[in-house]
């Protein structure tokens, strides 16, 4: 009888002793907002163009720690999916809007000698990549644009064009050599 | 022939052999046949304005311009950059695009000189003893005369002159491993003496206590020449002369480093972290004509060489001379061709067309036959057989990284140190399977490089993003306070007002008005404010006034309206 008390006693001894470490823990430990949403942000790619239907990339992010789709994001294409998918260790989806894989880069360019310098096009951009004032003629900063194509339809006289940027020598790569073959055999499968 | 082997022999430092390395033919002697040569100044002259490693330069001359020989065409953009020289006097033609010697084949900025076959230089500033000069001085100099490296990548040269670190040894590359090429050579056996004395001038330049100066056992005359020039000049107690044994790749920096000291440069670190700093003898001599003669950078001897040319050799060539200008020159069979490399074998890369201008870093220029260079026979799969691995000199484990390369996993490839990679093709060299493995370390270099640079925008873009965020809530906030604190002077106000006349229960914007007006009316003496007001206010404000003004009033509406209702007999 009397052991049974004292592994009672013990167990609530126990208890009591992690109780309060937990207790403490939680207060002075206490993590401030969800973590996890920050890792989603570290991997989206921060053009803010609300393609995803939600107003920016940390949005979208909580929704997707909320339980949201993974491949609502199209200037991420599939490699930010894969990315998320790891990082949420959930299944990899295809990306929403389509074959478009290897999304092109895109950025905004105002055929100045339209502009009329309505200021339009800067409340939109999310950036603050295009550099104007009212009445004055506006441009985009190239190296901050980050392609959402947001400014395009705010701009009443249509002078705004998405433009891919052009590879030159310095962005230029070597392309991976194209071979499949795993296995020796596969070539001669090939050849049959 | 006994002496010679003595002279190649006789060097008494121990020397540290290669990790790896293999031994592709040589084929260096069909172009040491002859001395270096010249050839006729072409009629137009193609200046890339990227000549080297990191920005482009900028044109600082307009189409049209009259230039001379040596004179500023454009100035370095940003640190690590390198100006640019007329290599010749003329006239500026233009400055467009033009196909550049880059494996993508683009072209790009361009910089294009007529020559009047004047040659006639700008003023030149000589100096008679260096040593008078502060380094400082000297190192502007050599940055002023847009030398950047002359063997490999071509790096800005002062940049490594100034890294502000201790700097214990200079080595002096002579090594040249790479089959084909022989300019290195041949400038060591024609020009030892100015090597020697740019030498010097670097030792200077960098306080270095020692100067090595590397070259392979396969080139007995350039180590003659070089022995027999530095036992005359005045510092050959403090320079030596290191023969090592050929093999590729010895002459990368790391791996020269490596042999002739023992010690490994650490992964990411630079060999400057080490007390060391490496200089071709290309770049050598270029530096004592700029600091001596005050020459700039404007030509380079490049080899000629490939089974298409009659005379391959050596030639001094001006930079932005066109490929097939030289060709010519070394009797080029155009239906002998094959593949036109700039570059060697191993590091090179060929390209298309001719008219590709020769720049500050072509050493070499192979016009190879079709046997000479056949197409690479097909892949076959990998039977891990690691020699690739026996072959690497950066002790790198090419087989993973060709798995990883494959399946594009970038971390694990970054795992694998695939930046540490010098891409010298040891390792394709001696696959049985001849699976192109430095083109899978070359293309996800480049996609780690887009996906670093993505990352850093993204970055960027995400803080700019936020600081916008931040912006337009300290504008609402303000906005805010603004109306808070309008509606709590109103507030205030009214409890005045409430104060002054407990008796009077009045609406309070009315009440505010009325006291803010008739305080003005009263600060005016006399003169009406001219204050729109509602029509409530405005029968409040009536009644308010005195019998006589009442009727004043009531006589200008009265007036007003008919003059409203009159307006068209008024015209009539």
């Amino acid at each position: 009888m009397e052991i049974v008390l004292y592994a009672v006693g013990a167990l609530l001894l126990l208890a009591v002793l992690f109780g309060a470490i937990l207790g403490f823990a939680s207060i002075h430990f206490k993590v401030e907002g969800n973590p996890i949403v920050d890792q989603i942000n570290e991997i989206l790619p921060q053009t803010q163009c609300g393609q995803c239907g939600y107003p920016g990339c940390r949005p979208y992010a909580e929704a997707i720690a909320n339980g949201d789709a993974i491949n609502k994001c199209p200037p991420g294409g599939q490699a930010t999916v894969n990315a998320l998918a790891d990082l949420l260790d959930m299944e990899p989806q295809t990306l929403d809007a389509g074959a478009d894989e290897v999304p092109v880069t895109r950025i905004a360019y105002i055929r100045e000698a339209e502009c009329i310098g309505c200021t339009k096009c800067l409340q939109a951009c999310p950036v603050d990549a295009i550099l104007g004032a009212a009445k004055q003629m506006h441009t985009v900063l190239a190296d901050e644009c980050t392609g959402c194509d947001l400014c395009v339809d705010p701009c009443p006289v249509e002078c705004i064009e998405m433009r891919p940027v052009a590879v030159t020598a310095r962005t230029w790569s070597w392309p991976l050599p194209s071979s499949d073959a795993l296995i020796a055999t596969d070539r001669r499968g090939q050849m049959l | 022939m006994n002496a010679q082997t003595n002279l190649i022999a006789s060097s008494e430092r121990k020397i540290w052999p290669l990790t790896g390395g293999v031994h592709p033919e040589e084929n260096k002697h069909q172009s040491t046949t002859r001395p270096i040569g010249s050839v006729p100044l072409p009629e137009t002259l193609v200046l890339p304005l990227s000549q080297h490693a990191g920005t482009p330069a900028e044109p600082v001359v307009a189409v049209g311009d009259k230039v001379l020989k040596g004179q500023l065409i454009a100035r370095a953009s940003g640190v690590i950059s390198a100006p640019l020289h007329a290599p010749s006097s003329g006239v500026i033609s233009a400055i467009e695009p033009r196909p550049i010697p880059h494996p993508s084949g683009f072209s790009e900025p361009c910089i294009v000189l007529s020559t009047d076959g004047a040659e006639q230089w700008c003023e030149l500033t000589t100096i008679d003893d260096y040593r008078q000069l502060p380094p400082e001085e000297l190192v502007a100099k050599v940055r002023a005369a847009g030398i950047s490296g002359m063997g490999g990548a071509g790096f800005p040269t002062a940049i490594k002159l100034s890294s502000g670190l201790s700097i214990r040894t200079l080595i002096i590359n002579g090594t040249e491993c790479e089959p084909y090429i022989t300019a290195d050579d041949m400038l060591m056996r024609e020009q030892a003496q100015t090597i020697i004395a740019g030498a010097e001038i670097l030792q200077y330049m960098l306080g270095a206590d020692e100067c090595l100066i590397g070259i392979e056992d396969n080139k007995p005359e350039a180590i003659m020449a070089m022995r027999t020039a530095l036992s005359q000049s005045a510092s050959a107690d403090k320079m030596e002369i290191v023969v090592f044994p050929t093999i590729y790749p010895s002459g990368g920096e790391k791996q020269l480093i490596q042999i002739l000291t023992g010690q490994e440069v650490p992964s990411g670190k630079l060999p400057a972290d080490l007390g060391i700093v490496m200089q071709n003898v290309g770049t050598a001599v270029a530096v004592k004509e700029a600091v001596v003669d005050g020459k700039p950078l404007i030509s380079r001897i490049t080899t000629l060489t490939g089974a298409a040319l009659q005379t391959p050799g050596n030639v001094a060539v001006l930079i932005g001379t066109p490929a097939h200008h030289l060709l010519q020159h070394a009797g080029l069979q155009d239906s002998q061709l094959g593949t036109l490399v700039f570059g060697g074998p191993m590091m090179g890369f060929s390209v298309e067309r001719l008219d590709i201008p020769v720049t500050k870093t072509a050493n070499c220029i192979i016009a190879a036959t079709r046997s000479e260079f056949p197409e690479a026979p097909d892949p076959q799969a990998c039977i891990r057989c690691g020699h690739c691995a026996q072959a690497c000199p950066a002790s790198l484990l090419p087989q993973q990284l060709y798995w990883h390369a494959k399946a594009e996993n970038y971390e694990q490839l970054l795992h694998h140190n695939l930046f540490d990679c010098i891409e010298c093709g040891a390792c394709a060299f001696v696959c049985p399977s001849a699976i192109p493995l430095v083109q899978y370390y070359r293309a996800s270099k480049g996609v780690i490089r887009t996906l670093e640079a993505k990352q850093v925008k993204s970055e960027r873009s995400k803080a700019r993003y936020e600081s916008r965020l931040a912006r337009m809530a300290q504008e609402s906030a303000e906005k805010e306070a603004k109306r808070q604190a309008n509606a709590e002077r109103a507030a205030r106000l009214k409890a005045a007002k409430a104060n002054e006349q407990p008796g009077v229960v009045e609406e309070d914007p009315i009440q505010a008005a009325i006291a803010r007006a008739k305080a003005r009316k009263a600060a005016t003496a006399g003169q009406p404010a001219r204050v729109e007001l509602s029509a409530k206010q405005k029968e409040l404000r009536f009644s308010s006034l005195s019998p006589g003004h009442r009727l004043k009033r009531l006589r200008r509406r009265s007036a007003q309206h008919r003059l409203l209702a009159m307006t068209p007999r008024l015209h009539g």
